[in-house]
């Protein structure tokens, strides 16, 4: 007998809106229909309002856990289209926090995965050692997130010499932390009983659905901007590219945990190899023409497309995040898993739904609401919860 | 006068009443210990209760189409089954002659009351997850009671083939706990295991999976009814493990059972925070393969002796 189990459109699982309708027999999952949709913020519609450098903090806000590598995509994009490039001192920076941004998502995601199994003390234990992080953060930049670093032509904020000690002791810190992490995890009998032959993305099903990120280095498919692409930083540094060919959700997992010490690698040899030298250069407009902007953000490449008519704001700017290309693999990845898998697998592409979703509505075909419609739909509500609170 | 006493002990003590507080008093300590283990601070010793009072004061919905007489009554089975249990155990432990032939059987049908409630509950409720809750929670039972009866087979053999739960504290008096031998260290492990099941603490949370099929039996209950079944899960945290006590380790007629107690408490608690949850599939293949294969070891060893 088939029956519908829903996880979502709110579920404990997942705490952003969407809707993934497994269809079971008995415990066995034989079939998903994912619906996503449910998030409309209009980013695409309101970046052409905001002339060039306000934007960075507009694409920011469309996801807190990757809010550098929006920016870091965006400015690469108005880069590419201005034909200049940022300075050496500039470029070292982003790169810095882009990679502590990547060990704080995957440290995000490493604890929500104990959660997702029922392991509580994973959780707790990992987001332990995030924390310092994120505190980090704020000294760096001021900011525990929405970090406001990149800046088209350079960095806003300088890493000061006299934080460098900070930052290197959290290394240290860290460094031990996951070392502990991965030989707990790797270790732990029922752990691997969970994760291990659970969710199997094929290298060739990974091909198909184009998937990015450690999802697609979990499944043996090495790509990464960092690598194929290099820009900043990424290719004056010695690092490598962790893929593993099982495509379960241990290698995935095994994928981010061994990140976070390539990203340690990174963060060390920038701070130590940073050149002196101004942080930013001067950009007085922006030709017409288009430029686009790739960036490894900890669940993919994320990719940003700006086209400038000369004048101070961008006429389109589109998003594209990596959790709209893996979210599409759960179809093949959890088929045949049992309902308890089916929880696991959905979590493990490290979905950001807050990324993926800036909504269109098609209906018989059709484009239902333009982004005035939206922005109109938009303002009606807010006036009509207004209205209500007032009386 | 009579009917006093058999009443005040049904439902004061050692009973309902008491059996309730102490067992919200336990699901208090295994929160705090629980979150120390987790570098939080933890709820208040009186959380526990707070929470018991306000679910008592919410809204009792019965879900549409649920069958609703079933749905308000599978919340008692666990109390009910508990208020009985706690007074034969107590009674056995300070007064072991009140022993009756064949009440071990009785007790092994009293503690799988609760599942059935649980069960029946959620069918009853008519919710998908619920359902899948219910089935998880049979299939578990299922499961976890083979090594659990063979456990009580080996101690009844060690027990010279008493099935009167009395004789087995007093032979134990007689002869010291059946814990001190080989068989007996298995036996415990075994009922360890099974009791963590039967709480349905990780890793055999299998049944109300919050992640999976958010909370599984319990989705639809709230209010009353829920209180009731938070209510029936405390009573088994404190009487499970004084069953173990009272079957392997002397009984609890002492003071020593305190300590005892509380260390059953927090290997529980351990056991439950390292580590992460089973499959269904997995959880019966480790009860009836792993912990129904270690039973039968223990049985063979209590045959000859050790």
């Amino acid at each position: 007998m088939r029956r519908v189990v829903p996880i979502g459109p709110y579920h404990p699982l997942q705490e952003e809106p969407e809707f993934f309708k497994l269809i079971v027999e008995g415990e066995k999952v034989v079939d998903l229909e994912i619906n996503i949709g449910y998030n409309h913020r209009g980013h695409e519609f309101i970046s052409p309002t905001l002339t060039w450098d306000q934007v960075p903090f507009l694409v920011e806000r469309i996801c807190g856990i990757c809010s550098d590598s929006h920016p870091y995509a965006y400015v690469l994009a108005v880069e590419d289209c201005a034909h200049i490039t940022a300075p050496p001192r500039a470029q070292y920076i982003r790169t810095i926090v882009a990679e502590l941004e990547r060990i704080h998502s995957h440290y995000l995601w490493l604890g929500l995965a104990g959660h997702f199994i029922g392991y509580n003390t994973v959780w707790m234990w990992v987001w332990r050692y995030r924390e310092p992080l994120l505190d980090l953060f704020e000294l760096i930049m001021g900011n525990r997130n929405h970090y406001a670093i990149n800046k088209i032509g350079g960095a806003r904020r300088d890493i000061l010499q006299e934080d460098h000690p900070k930052i290197e002791k959290y290394l240290d810190l860290l460094e031990e932390k996951n070392k502990m992490f991965t030989s707990a995890i790797l270790d732990d009998p029922v752990i691997l009983a969970r994760l291990e032959n659970v969710g199997i993305l094929s290298n060739e099903e990974a091909i198909a659905y184009g998937v990015l990120g450690p999802t697609a280095r979990g499944s043996g498919y090495a790509i990464d901007v960092r690598k194929d692409d290099p820009f900043d930083a990424y290719d004056k540094v010695d690092w490598n590219m962790i893929a593993f060919p099982e495509g379960d959700v241990l290698a995935k997992a095994k994928v981010r945990l061994i990140e976070c010490f390539e990203s340690i690698k990174i963060v060390r040899q920038c701070l130590k190899d940073m050149p002196d030298g101004p942080i930013e250069s001067r950009v007085d407009e922006i030709p017409p023409g288009e430029g686009i902007g790739r960036h490894e953000a900890p669940r993919g490449e994320v990719f940003h497309y700006v086209r400038s008519d000369g004048s101070n704001k961008p006429i389109r700017h589109k998003v594209r995040a990596p959790s709209y290309m893996n979210i599409a693999s759960n179809v093949v990845a959890v088929k045949g898993y049992s309902i308890a898998d089916a929880a696991l697998v959905l979590a493990a592409v490290d979905p950001c739904y807050c990324c993926t979703d800036r909504t269109m509505v098609y209906e018989n075909g059709k484009r239902k609401y333009s982004g005035q419609d939206l922005l109109r739909l938009s303002h009606e509500k807010t006036e009509k919860i207004r209205r209500r609170y007032r009386k | 006068m009579n009917i006093v006493k058999i009443l005040f002990q049904y439902v004061v003590f050692p009973g309902f009443i008491f059996t309730g507080v102490v067992g919200l008093f336990l699901t208090w300590i295994d929160r705090k210990v629980t979150a120390r283990i987790h570098w939080r601070v933890g709820p208040k010793w009186f959380q526990p209760y707070a929470d018991f009072l306000k679910l008592l004061l919410k809204e009792t919905i019965v879900p549409e189409g649920s069958s609703k007489t079933l749905f308000l009554l599978a919340p008692l089975f666990g109390i009910i089954s508990m208020s009985i249990f706690a007074v034969m155990l107590f009674s056995m432990n300070f007064n072991p002659t009140t022993t009756f032939i064949g009440d071990l059987i009785v007790i092994v049908y009293l503690l799988a009351l609760p599942a059935i409630g649980i069960v029946l509950g959620g069918s009853a409720s008519k919710n998908v997850l619920a359902g899948v809750g219910a089935s998880r929670e049979m299939t578990q039972y299922l499961a976890y009671e083979l090594p659990f009866l063979i456990a009580i087979a080996t101690i009844i053999l060690k027990a010279g083939g008493s099935i009167k739960f009395g004789e087995i504290i007093l032979a134990q008096q007689a002869g010291g706990p059946f814990l001190y031998s080989i068989s007996g260290v298995i036996t415990a492990v075994v009922i360890l295991l099974t009791i963590q099941a039967k709480l349905s603490y990780v890793p055999f949370d299998i049944p109300e999976a919050e992640q999976e099929i958010m909370a599984g039996p319990y989705i639809e209950y709230s209010g009353v009814a829920l209180a009731l079944y938070k209510l029936g899960r405390a009573m088994m945290l404190f009487l499970l493990p004084l069953f173990l006590i009272s079957l392997l380790w002397g009984g609890f007629a002492d003071w020593w059972a305190i300590p005892k107690f509380l260390l059953i408490i927090v290997l529980i608690v351990l056991i439950k925070n390292t580590n992460p949850r089973l499959r269904i599939d997995q959880a019966l293949k480790f009860f009836w393969l792993g912990l129904g294969v270690l039973s039968i070891i223990g049985l063979v060893f209590a045959y000859y002796g050790l």
